[in-house]
């Protein structure tokens, strides 16, 4: 379950990225995921899907499935009252569940200092006794150990766990973000040092996995994925009228088809 | 069995989660002591622990919670203690509750049940005399159900519980024990988006739903004394709206009074006049009228009088209708 910033994970779920594109170009259809991929769509409300992935950690459990259900948030959805119903309630039902949050430092323009007086986020699972780790967050190796445990513990009944990811957000909050506008840029430019691909490039490099002739065929290929996939997601065709009405209920009330029909005739 | 309306919806959830085990209960104190109004009562020990769930309390939560389950395939009944409690659950409920079938285009759906006890006139503290329907049916793909009685009530419920789509069920806490009538031990259905012709009449046509059915059944009782022949229309479902039946009843009958517990501005009755004068306008004799709270918060008990309609100001609305 994602927030808005797992694009990794989602790839190597396997979404296609086209589809990715596509729901932020403004079509509800990159949204219609696979159900076999079993990821939910993107929650804009922040940590508000934490609610509901205690229902699907709930439901999996219920149904006695192996499936362990992995929600994200960043450290502003920490501050948000869904962030502890949510967290307390899968404490109390010792649900199969991992509540990973990507403490950024930066809430668009808030740092994290303005979201919690906690020294840690991670320590907020203590008052829901639940487990809590604080992982370096751009140390990929260590986000695997940490995540692989907790999943293998929620899985073997032991309950959910808090993992603070720290790590930093090197860019804008978005496109029509400036973050020069609140935070120094030095303080960007010392953490681009330990930005985790670099880091990982350079773990390869020493074990040499990897050498400079593999860099460029992964960013030769990253590249035309990307531009592959733009073009897929450009050329997706916009929805109908019917579309945008059809998902409101399994079925059409009369007085949905009513106005559907009056839109119609009507001038668009 | 002669049930009251407590009853009828206790024996809806005992013949649903009968026959379906992914039909579950939840929410602040359903479980061991049965819910404040004893609606859940005995479904822990037939049901066991995990699928009558006494939850935190915590109303965004539970809204939430249930979201997930039903979108993982269970069929959740979430209760909110009183209605007044579910406006902190609302941003869950409108962000996700209603829209997940739309934003996921159908991959998730929630086919889940929220009850909630609403309605004033039972002498309650602040926040338990809510019947604020009408933010609910503003919500696209919510549906939004108001039973009167306690058949009713269960034939509604069942149906909501096997709805595909989510159901706010709004159950009026002043009929709770106001009655009993026969009702079917068995499961049965009353198809949602249906109104009730309860009785046919040729001068004017009376709608409510909910606590409002028995004030309208007594003060239509006494327009007939007076020689008023009245059509009683009970809405029942306010989402979606079965506006056309009453639009052919007062194609019929030429005047109509809307009765509605909540404040007038913007509520149920001003979006089914919209509709009457829409469709029905030529065969309007008189201006449809509504009998409706005042626009303020409702009063605690000693100040009731004057916020809650009584069968009075709703004889007097049918008077003015037909004279007019």
């Amino acid at each position: 379950m994602w927030a808005f910033r797992e694009l990794a994970g989602l790839l190597w779920r396997g979404l296609p990225l086209d589809r990715y594109y596509l729901g932020w170009m403004g079509n509800e259809e990159g949204n219609r995921y696979d159900p076999g991929l079993r990821i939910t769509p993107p929650a804009i409300p922040v940590a508000s899907q934490y609610a509901y992935a205690v229902g699907l950690a709930y439901a999996s459990r219920y149904r006695k499935e192996e499936a362990v259900t992995v929600a994200f948030t960043g450290d502003g959805g920490t501050s948000e009252g869904d962030f502890h119903e949510s967290l307390n309630a899968a404490g109390v039902f010792k649900l199969p569940i991992v509540f990973v949050v990507q403490n950024n430092q930066w809430a668009i323009s808030v740092p994290r200092s303005r979201q919690t007086a906690s020294e840690t986020i991670a320590q907020k699972a203590v008052a829901y006794g639940i487990r809590g780790i604080q992982v370096d967050g751009n140390d990929i190796l260590a986000m695997y150990a940490a995540s692989k445990e907790a999943v293998e513990v929620a899985r073997s009944g032991g309950g959910p766990t808090l993992i603070e990811a720290y790590t930093y957000r090197l860019g804008d909050h978005t496109t029509s973000d400036d973050a020069r506008r609140y935070r120094l840029t030095a303080e960007a430019k010392k953490w681009e040092a330990r930005d985790p691909l670099v880091r990982t490039m350079k773990l390869l490099y020493a074990r040499g996995v990897l050498d400079d002739k593999g860099t460029e065929t992964i960013w030769e290929e990253a590249r035309q994925a990307v531009e592959d996939a733009v073009s897929a997601a450009e050329s997706a065709p916009p929805p109908s009228l019917e579309d945008v009405f059809q998902y409101t209920f399994e079925d059409l009330p009369p007085s949905l088809a009513e106005q559907l029909d009056a839109l119609r005739g009507e001038r668009q | 069995m002669m049930m009251n309306m407590v009853q009828a919806i206790n024996s809806a959830l005992a013949n649903e989660m009968e026959a379906d085990d992914s039909v579950m209960v939840l929410g602040e104190d359903v479980g061991t002591v049965g819910g404040v109004f004893r609606v859940t009562d005995g479904l822990l020990g037939r049901f066991g622990a995990d699928r009558v769930i006494d939850t935190p309390l915590a109303e965004s939560l539970i809204a939430g919670m249930a979201t997930g389950m039903a979108m993982a395939g269970l069929r959740p009944v979430a209760e909110m203690q009183f209605m007044g409690f579910s406006y902190l659950a609302m941003s869950m409920i409108i962000s996700h509750t209603a829209r997940m079938r739309n934003r996921s285009r159908g991959t998730y759906t929630v086919p889940m049940v929220l009850r909630m006890p609403y309605g004033a006139g039972v002498k309650a503290l602040e926040h338990h005399s809510e019947s604020t329907e009408a933010m609910y049916v503003q919500v696209p793909g919510l549906k939004v159900v108001v039973p009167s009685t306690p058949r009713e009530a269960k034939g509604l419920l069942i149906s909501s519980i096997r709805d595909p789509d989510p159901v706010v069920f709004l159950e009026p806490t002043r009929s709770y024990r106001l009655f009993k009538e026969e009702v079917e031990d068995g499961p049965f259905t009353i198809p949602l988006g249906e109104a009730r012709t309860v009785q046919e009449g040729d001068d004017v046509t009376v709608v409510g739903w909910g606590a409002m059915m028995p004030l309208v059944q007594e003060a239509v009782e006494a327009a007939e004394g007076d020689g008023t022949s009245c059509e009683i229309i009970d809405l029942r479902t306010l989402s979606p709206m079965d506006s056309d039946a009453v639009v052919r009843s007062v194609q019929r009958t030429g005047r109509v009074v809307i009765v509605q517990e909540a404040p007038m501005t913007c509520g149920v009755a001003a979006e089914l006049m919209a509709r009457i004068n829409k469709k029905a306008f030529l065969s309007l004799e008189a201006p449809p009228e509504r009998v409706t709270a005042p626009d303020i918060t409702v009063p605690l008990p000693k100040g009731e009088k004057y916020y809650y309609i009584s069968p009075d100001r709703i004889y007097d609305a049918i008077v003015r209708t037909v004279s007019f």
